[in-house]
């Protein structure tokens, strides 16, 4: 102990191999498993430059000999893909922008405002968290479809094969409202009295205090949305039919179909629907990391 | 002749904020009041009759003891999917788990490409399992798949991964030329390869909350076991691991409840069969094909309850436990 206390202050730090080679034995396991998941992601990529049977040659080739990015126009021609994302980008945006809207509404009443029933319908709203999507799933089908026969003794909507089928059921969630609920109970109360001093209402401190606060939890909350709706599956699959609604992923399911042997344009489709939310998730990764870290939602 | 004194008495107050409040929530409590709160309840009273596309006769409890044991088609399509449920349970949540809880440790120390490293594990997260799909079919594809070219490298002979139902014990001990008994046969092949690509998925998720769970320890503690002159293994297992325990169960909790209920990842990778030889079948594709490919909504809806008493079940117990906080050990 005390030579080394002696030791430190002459200048040069104590110098140990250890802490190096554990150092670096740390990197490579990261370095590992960062090429395992990230693997998928590479082969999806260069295969879908690859010509057919470089595509499918085995071992697949690194890189591909010859660059095709006509691949990407041919696989595109092929489904209208055109349609199918206009469908997703409509829907996820929708989805994102109302529930927002009813997210806040909400949680303002929550976070600010008495009235009577607050607990009870809190516990409600926390009560649809534990019901589990595939609980709802039928009676929620047999709600869009377009007979009275199909669901005698249940009102129908006849909303197959339509936008508001995978818009309305998704903007509002208890998930969401929580979030920002959280957010607005740190906003300072002193805020809300000079607010109401300066003869502002509730909605008029909610829109021109509040929410510009807020704007980090929206972003979080608008993220974990928008992720949920661009990647949505099982519902469009089960109430949409034809290509005029479906969005994407449902379009690239039927692609794989179609595609057949064709596997490198399957990969630059795959490429082409994933490309929007992995740029999205780059540019935004610390909102949708701090929103899953803070509130543990596992979509 | 109006008395002067009543109107000046002091009226009862309308609950202005109240009502405004009640406008707020309104578009919520419709919302979730149709689309979640009545199809609830409204999925209870479909399992009590029989109800494929319509409503027919009142069946009481029938289509649940048609899955429990009375029916000789439907019970042993019921308790094979429900251990085909938990066997994915077991072979993706410890693996998962403990997996991330390693990364999340080391990429918990000051170190260099922190960063790339943390967005490369998250990717495959906003990633849906459609283009996973397409992308893992080829890379476990029986021919041309690059896996089948790895483990040739290991001198292992080629696999048939997503189309083999043989389980995967009972390929292990062939390949020693050993027969195992069925029930030690393990999940099939196809049903690993889903589990591992679940596992690919959810990784990055699992590691950013070990993560924030890691973030909570107090440096007091780390600093005061090197003190005492613990070395590095001494404070991971003494230390990280039991401080880390309630976020260890909360992710525990959450990810077997996330399997339990997941649709998307085995029916996209079995192409909606729940193959090979329904080796893959899950209750959630059970309630899928019942419901929407033979149109039984009563016998579907049923299933779907059964299912939602064990996820809830799960739910309860980590409340229970997570209220009472798991730590010291």
């Amino acid at each position: 102990m005390s030579e080394r206390a002696i030791a430190i202050p002459r200048g040069l730090p104590r110098f140990s191999a250890r802490p190096r080679i554990g150092a670096i034995a740390k990197h490579i396991v990261l370095i590992v498993v960062a090429l395992i998941v990230a693997y998928p992601f590479y082969f999806m990529v260069t295969s879908s430059f690859k010509d057919t049977l470089e595509a499918i040659r085995t071992p697949p080739t690194l890189f591909p000999n010859e660059l095709h990015p006509e691949n990407y126009t041919d696989a595109w021609s092929r489904a209208p893909w055109g349609r199918y994302f206009v469908n997703t980008i409509f829907v996820s945006v929708s989805v994102t922008i109302l529930e927002l809207i009813t997210a806040c509404l909400a949680a303002y009443a929550f976070a600010r405002m008495k009235f009577r029933g607050k607990g009870i319908l809190f516990t409600i709203f926390l009560a649809t968290l534990m019901i589990p999507g595939e609980a709802t799933l039928i009676p929620k089908y047999v709600l869009m479809s377009p007979s009275k026969v199909a669901c005698a003794g249940l009102p129908c909507l006849g909303w197959f094969d339509t936008y508001q089928v995978q818009i309305v059921p998704f903007i509002a969630s208890a998930f969401s409202i929580f979030l920002m609920r959280q957010f607005f109970l740190s906003i300072p109360n002193e805020l809300a009295d000079a607010a109401r001093i300066d003869g502002a209402g509730h909605l008029r401190f909610l829109w021109s205090i509040v929410l510009p606060l807020s704007i980090p939890a929206l972003i979080t909350a608008g993220l974990i949305t928008f992720l949920g709706s661009w990647n949505a599956f099982q519902w469009p699959l089960i109430v949409t039919s034809k290509p005029d609604f479906r969005p994407v992923q449902v379009g690239l399911s039927a692609f794989r179909q179609e595609a057949g042997s064709s596997y490198h344009l399957l990969m630059a489709a795959s490429t082409f629907v994933v490309a929007p939310i992995v740029l999205l998730f780059l540019v935004a990764q610390r909102y949708l990391v701090q929103g899953i870290a803070r509130t543990g939602i596992r979509g | 002749m109006i008395p002067t004194n009543v109107r000046a008495s002091p009226r009862r107050r309308l609950p202005i904020e109240a009502i405004q409040a009640w406008l707020f929530l309104l578009p919520a409590v419709v919302i979730l009041g149709v689309f979640q709160i009545f199809p609830a309840i409204a999925a209870f009273y479909m399992s009590l009759f029989k109800w494929d596309v319509v409503q027919g006769a009142f069946r009481g409890l029938g289509n649940y003891t048609d899955w429990l044991y009375d029916n000789a088609i439907r019970s042993p399509d019921f308790w094979r999917s429900l251990s085909t449920t938990f066997t994915y349970v077991i072979f993706t949540v410890p693996l998962e788990i403990a997996i991330a809880l390693v990364l999340a440790y080391l990429l918990f120390q000051k170190m260099r490409g922190r960063g790339i490293y943390r967005t490369v594990y998250y990717l495959p997260y906003v990633t849906s399992f459609v283009a996973a799909a397409a992308v893992f079919f080829w890379v476990f594809h029986p021919t041309y798949g690059l896996v089948n070219d790895v483990i040739g490298v290991f001198g292992i002979g080629p696999q048939r991964w997503l189309d083999e139902p043989s389980g995967i014990f009972e390929i292990a001990a062939s390949a020693f030329g050993v027969t195992l008994p069925t029930w030690l046969a393990g999940p099939s092949l196809a049903l690993v390869v889903i589990s591992l690509v679940t596992i690919w998925h959810y990784l990055g998720y699992q590691i950013v909350i070990f993560l924030a769970g890691l973030s909570n320890i107090s440096q007091e503690f780390y600093e005061a076991a090197r003190l005492d002159g613990a070395n590095e293994r001494q404070i991971f297992t003494k230390i990280t691991l039991p401080l880390l325990s309630p976020t260890t169960f909360f992710v525990f909790t959450v990810a077997s409840i996330g399997v339990l209920r997941s649709f998307d990842s085995v029916y996209v990778l079995t192409n909606g069969f729940g193959g090979p030889l329904d080796t893959t079948r899950t209750v959630t594709l059970l309630v899928f094909k019942t419901a929407f490919q033979q149109a039984q909504f009563g016998l579907g809806a049923a299933l779907a309850f059964i299912l939602t008493l064990i996820i809830l079940l799960f739910t309860l117990i980590q409340f229970r436990i997570l209220g009472r906080r798991v730590n010291y050990g």
